[in-house]
């Protein structure tokens, strides 16, 4: 039998960019198997009937697989339990009574639209500029045509495990998105496919994530907070590969074995 | 590219597709740079609109120079200079061991370093450049440090309006800046103290012994001494750890060596220079 939970919410307020926001208190009351979003939603169902404009926040899966949620929660991006999105945080990780505070992603980068719901497009960015192999589409080429090592194929799939939420940007104390760009990044250099393109993508990735974030002081706060739970590894490959971009004499790429 | 307006509906002038010839102006300044340095980028979709954040870099440098102002570029700067700074640290505290040894020996050493690789290079000559080469650390670290720091402030103009739970930033990652003014600041008043003199009153050129005896005779000097040193111990235990990450030195063989290296660098600067104004003050030494 799941328990229900009386909550004061406090939930930062902003009609759209550039707007002054404030935090507003709300009271609910959900029982402790909803998710973080049920509750808010519960929280916009007792506004709409109070004829209150209701907290907007972004959501679409609810299954920690889109990417389109994440608010801080009592500071912590995702809230206190590792490894999740907003979504699959359950209100059983609060306790009855409790006031929790509900606040948007905050960086120069990821600009409000309204209330919690933040403007992610600086991702899309850095994805555009190299998180991709440019090759024809046809027919799946046949499995184990191209050998890669186990421990690659791992490694690569765990950063590309990455679904862009932005609580990376949101857990640093810089506001750095080096572990979202490490993440597009490496889940391409480690695969032999990947390679043609590696020096191009790496230069380019890191110095359009630049344009829009800070920079890396190494506090791995980032790998904490994300759902996904990518470590910093990833990070230390990213600098190591941005060095050699501006190294290698990229006409003599050709010569080396790929993959 | 052939584009149906009927079914697309209206668009706006910039949301054309555009095919990357490089040269159209109808794009915002971040899609130009976008284009430059991107990989083949054949259509620009339209969609929401990324904010302006940092000026676009101008186009067309020397690789140098786009490595050198890059965060990236200037993290390995830091992580470089740093480690120049953690090899002298290391040499200059071992070195300062000999004080134990007695004035003889100490003095010997000081004088050593004067002619140090004498007679294969003139007298001095070595010393110079490993001050040469110190002064050009020091400079790329702190003026990396202070590009960085802008960047980062810039990054969050608008702060969280609740309180922060940190979970993996540590006392020292946090606190870097300022341990790395005091240690800066140390570094001023212990030239001014040991090698320039005119902040030691009973100062005499070439007498280290006397010098370091004389000063640490000073109370307050002994104790700021103490307190900048560890200080230098609590920004080596993150620099440490964080010039590995910069560098890219990241293996699962070694990995978790890395914070222990980080510890005992930090542990051994520490303990051997907070040693010395402890051994004057007890009378160990003088």
């Amino acid at each position: 039998m799941s328990k229900v939970l009386e909550l004061t919410l406090e939930v930062w307020r902003q009609d759209g960019p550039g707007t002054k926001g404030a935090f507003e208190t709300y009271t609910v009351e959900i029982p402790d198997d909803a998710s973080f979003l049920e509750m808010l939603d519960k929280v916009n169902e007792n506004l709409f009937q109070a004829g209150q404009e209701p907290i907007t926040f972004d959501h679409d899966c609810r299954e920690g697989i889109c990417g389109s949620c994440g608010v801080m929660i009592d500071g912590q991006a995702h809230g206190p339990q590792k490894g999740t999105a907003t979504c699959q945080l359950h209100m059983r990780q609060f306790s009855d009574g409790q006031t929790i505070r509900v606040e948007p992603w905050r960086a120069a980068g990821f600009p409000i639209i309204k209330d919690l719901m933040v403007n992610r497009a600086a991702f899309d960015r850095i994805v555009e500029s190299g998180g991709y192999i440019t090759v024809t589409t046809g027919a799946a080429p046949d499995a184990n045509e191209i050998p890669v090592p186990k421990d690659a194929a791992d490694s690569a799939m765990d950063a590309a495990a990455c679904i862009g939420c932005g609580a990376c940007v949101a857990a640093c104390p810089n506001s750095a998105a080096n572990l979202f760009t490490a993440a597009k990044m490496q889940h391409l250099n480690q695969l032999p496919q990947g390679q043609a393109e590696r020096w191009r993508r790496s230069e380019s990735m890191v110095e359009t994530m630049e344009e829009f974030f800070g920079s890396c002081t190494n506090h791995g706060e980032c790998q904490e907070a994300c759902p996904k739970e990518i470590t910093i590894d990833f990070i230390a490959m990213m600098n190591r590969d941005y060095l050699r971009s501006k190294l290698v004499n990229r006409r003599r790429l050709g010569e080396r074995k790929i993959g | 590219m052939v584009r149906d307006n009927t079914t697309l509906g209206a668009f706006r002038e910039q949301d054309r597709f555009v095919i990357n010839t490089g040269r159209s102006p109808t794009i915002s300044p971040i899609s130009h740079k976008r284009r430059r340095t991107g990989m083949t980028q054949a259509i620009e979709r339209p969609g929401a609109d990324a904010p302006v954040v940092n000026k676009p870099k101008p186009s067309k440098r020397p690789w140098p120079v786009e490595f050198a102002t890059s965060a990236v570029g200037m993290k390995w700067i830091m992580a470089l200079s740093g480690l120049a700074l953690i090899g002298f640290v290391l040499a200059h505290a071992f070195g300062n061991l000999k004080v134990y040894f007695g004035a003889e020996d100490f003095d010997h050493y000081a004088e050593s370093l004067r002619t140090l690789l004498y007679p294969i290079v003139p007298k001095t000559w070595v010393l110079w450049g490993m001050r040469i080469g110190l002064i050009v650390a020091f400079g790329a670290h702190i003026g990396s440090a202070i590009a960085l720091t802008r960047i980062n402030q810039k990054a969050r103009p608008v702060r969280y309006q609740s309180p922060r739970n940190y979970i993996a930033a540590n006392f020292a990652s946090r606190s870097m800046r300022w341990t790395g003014i005091i240690v800066a600041l140390f570094v001023l008043f212990h030239l001014a103290d040991l090698t320039w003199g005119f902040a030691n009153p009973d100062f005499v050129r070439g007498d280290a012994y006397a010098n370091l005896v004389a000063s640490f005779d000073r109370l307050p000097v002994a104790i700021f001494y103490m307190l900048a040193n560890i200080a230098l111990g609590i920004h080596l235990f993150h620099g440490t750890w964080s010039m590995f990450q910069s560098m890219g030195i990241n293996s699962p063989r070694y990995n978790s060596a890395r914070r222990w290296i980080a510890g005992l660098v930090a542990a051994a600067i520490t303990v051997v220079n907070v040693s010395f104004p402890l051994a004057v003050t007890f009378g160990v030494v003088g």
